[in-house]
């Protein structure tokens, strides 16, 4: 496969260290008992959503799920915006409406967050259709786990799909674990990606914490997408290394298999080519400093902010017609 | 002017749409040219005009269907999706209850999701148990949805044009019953605006409140008992929810009693909520209760004898109107 470019590189870079912080920084808070929402952590799969965002264009699609912080903060969304929504805040990118689990934002892409497993993907679907339809040529990637792999619309999404050759990216973070029940007590086909040839559809598996993988898999997926050649079903290997969410007992991680996939941990291995490409520590600590600059001027506004009118709970039910 | 059926009444309104705006297409099992233009022919000649893009027959894949029409309607498109038979939405009421209904308010209003899903039922043509139940009570509880149904071939042409240009999800719901129906072609461009219901025939000493294929029994019997006296009110809804309060509420305080009429199972019915509301709003112009008909508390039954007896008879609702008025 090819080089990422150095350019590339600090994109994903800086992409994945804003959805690292942002993971952090949410912990931080729950920890300190400063918000009580529902929290699904990214830590472990940080690298997958950001390689895969910085795959896209600024104009294409994308749908996720609850765990969803990496795809949004890293696909662009204004993050006073989404501290904003996620504190269930006036001036959240829903009005306080949405929430962690439903987080939607047009402008950066970000169509539908949904909480109701595998359920995104017959909507990417649509959103393909669309696009097909008039012709935009916007690529639409849907993320979600690999429990999803194993719910109906899972399956109907991907005969459609590929039937239609929908300008489409299935990106399936297999991080080991749906809730509670590891991969192999959901599945036993080896991975999720040898399932697409069932569909006549190309799958493919890499390994989500190598950026050198992670990123040219994807971004094939969204060219051929986009070039008209139909969908393809990238199953990224990453690893969830906390709980379901947050607060949420995780005793039935076994603790070697944890502590073996902690020296596979995306962060530093990503430092470590960002190194061999001659970015300094210097360069790359400051990039973190200043994300996390933003992320407290951020966090300290959706605090500040005012809480939705009551009478928001009439709105938007449907269109208001006068 | 000529006369159209129900059939061609939805055809022409759909084909209309579609000439008027490239972002109205259709999608569903058969509705394609090739698969002989829907299983009751209603898309029948689109294909041909607008190609398989725009008229996409689809797997049996009911989630995959209204899914796709969730995610175009909120890239701006107007989907129409075809759900074969009424009772199939069980398969896929995650993308309408969870979706389609909901993601303009979770997302404060940035992702209305203007789509038609098209669907039919009916009890009477003996399909039994799993191919006939109205289940318009179902949507009819979930805030977002429009539900439509229509009675006759002119107001269907009306209100499938009104449901296209809805930008908010809306169940549009066809009785087999009435498909052959024919009313005078109200012409292109007609519109029956949704939430609107019709005043089918006036009457002063009970508002019977139906929608549907029931509406042709209503009239049937408004027609009959009117020879003996009683004048009988007869509001078509059309728009089943959110339904048209003040049309029925100003009937009611006029004729001062009300019964409710449907196709659909009696129990935790729609009939139910309108007559709460009646019972609540309408109190001191009551003369007596509001009373109820609907379907029998059982799946629909296969041999023709039972179905007959399962469905609200024209007896019942003469027995109901007359103990009403005082006249059983
Ligand atoms: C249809 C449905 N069933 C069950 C749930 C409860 N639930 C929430 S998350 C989850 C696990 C999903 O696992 P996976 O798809 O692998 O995604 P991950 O959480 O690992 O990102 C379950 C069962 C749900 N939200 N939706």
């Amino acid at each position: 496969m090819a080089e990422i470019d150095r350019d590339k590189l600090l994109d994903i870079y800086t992409r994945t260290m804003k959805v690292n912080r942002t993971d952090e920084k949410f912990r931080e808070l729950l920890m300190q008992g400063k918000v009580a929402v529902m929290y699904y952590c990214v830590r472990g799969q940080e690298l997958v959503s950001a390689a895969a965002m910085a795959a896209l264009e600024p104009k294409d699609y994308v749908v996720c799920t609850y765990r969803g912080q990496g795809e949004q903060t890293a696909k662009g969304i204004p993050i006073e915006k989404w501290w904003g929504e996620c504190l269930g805040k006036a001036t959240g990118t829903c009005k306080g409406k949405g929430g962690t689990m439903h987080i939607t934002d047009p402008e950066t892409g970000i169509m539908v967050t949904t909480g109701v497993v595998g359920s995104g993907i017959p909507i990417a679907n649509g959103l393909a259709m669309a696009s097909q339809n008039n012709g935009d040529g916007r690529v639409t990637l849907v993320s979600f786990g690999d429990g999803a792999a194993n719910i109906g619309s899972f399956h109907e999404a991907m005969n459609m799909a590929q039937l239609y050759k929908l300008p489409v990216v299935f990106l399936c973070q297999n991080n080991r674990y749906g809730e509670h029940t590891a991969y192999a007590d959901h599945t036993d086909s080896p991975n999720v990606a040898v399932r697409a040839a069932g569909y006549g559809m190309k799958g493919v598996t890499v390994d989500g914490n190598d950026v050198n993988q992670i990123y040219p898999a994807v971004k094939e997926a969204v060219d051929r997408a986009r070039a008209g050649e139909g969908p393809t079903l990238v199953e990224a290997m990453c690893y969830r290394m906390m709980g379901h969410f947050f607060g949420s007992d995780f005793s039935y991680m076994p603790k070697e298999h944890l502590e073996e996939m902690q020296r596979e941990d995306p962060l530093p291995k990503l430092r470590k080519v960002m190194l061999e490409h001659q970015f300094t520590e210097e360069e790359l600590d400051r990039i973190v400093e200043e994300i996390d600059a933003e992320i407290e001027a951020a966090v300290q506004h959706a605090l500040d902010a005012p809480l939705p009118d009551t009478d928001e709970i009439y709105k938007d039910v449907f269109e208001e017609v006068n | 002017m000529a006369e159209i059926t129900m059939t061609e009444a939805l055809n022409k309104a759909i084909d209309e749409a579609m000439a008027e705006d490239e972002g109205v297409f259709c999608l569903g099992e058969d509705v394609g040219a090739k698969q002989g233009g829907g299983v009751f022919k209603v898309t029948a000649g689109l294909t041909e005009k607008y190609g398989e893009h725009r008229i996409r027959a689809t797997p049996i894949s009911e989630t995959a269907i209204v899914g796709a029409a969730v995610g175009a309607a909120i890239a701006g498109q107007r989907p129409i999706a075809e759900i074969m038979l009424m009772n199939f939405v069980a398969v896929c009421m995650d993308q309408i209850v969870n979706h389609a209904a909901k993601l303009r308010f979770m997302s404060g209003g940035q992702t209305p999701c203007p789509l038609v899903i098209r669907t039919t039922t009916g009890v009477g043509v003996g399909f039994g148990g799993q191919h006939s139940d109205m289940l318009e009570a179902w949507f009819a509880h979930v805030a977002g949805l429009h539900v439509v149904t229509p009675s006759n071939a002119a107001d269907a042409r009306g209100l499938m044009r009104a449901s296209i240009d809805a930008n908010d999800p809306v169940i549009f719901i066809e009785n087999i019953l009435c498909y052959g129906l024919t009313s005078e072609d109200p012409g292109p461009g007609y519109r029956v605006p949704l939430g609107k219901a019709a005043v089918a025939k006036e009457g002063s000493d009970i508002s019977l409140i139906t929608y549907g294929r029931t509406v042709l029994d209503a009239l049937e019997v408004a027609g009959e008992l009117g020879k003996e006296g009683v004048s009988v009110e007869v509001i078509d809804l059309r728009t089943i929810a959110p339904y048209d309060e003040e049309t029925v509420l100003a009937s009611v305080n006029k004729t001062g009693r009300a019964l409710t009429l449907h196709e659909a199972v009696r129990p935790f019915g729609t009939g139910a909520e309108i007559a709460a509301n009646i019972q609540e709003k309408c109190w001191d112009n009551l003369k007596g209760p509001v009373r109820r008909i609907g379907g029998t508390f059982s799946a629909v039954p296969f041999a023709s004898h039972l179905e007959q007896a399962w469905i609200p008879t024209k007896e019942e609702i003469v027995g109901q109107i007359k103990a009403s008025v005082g006249k059983d």
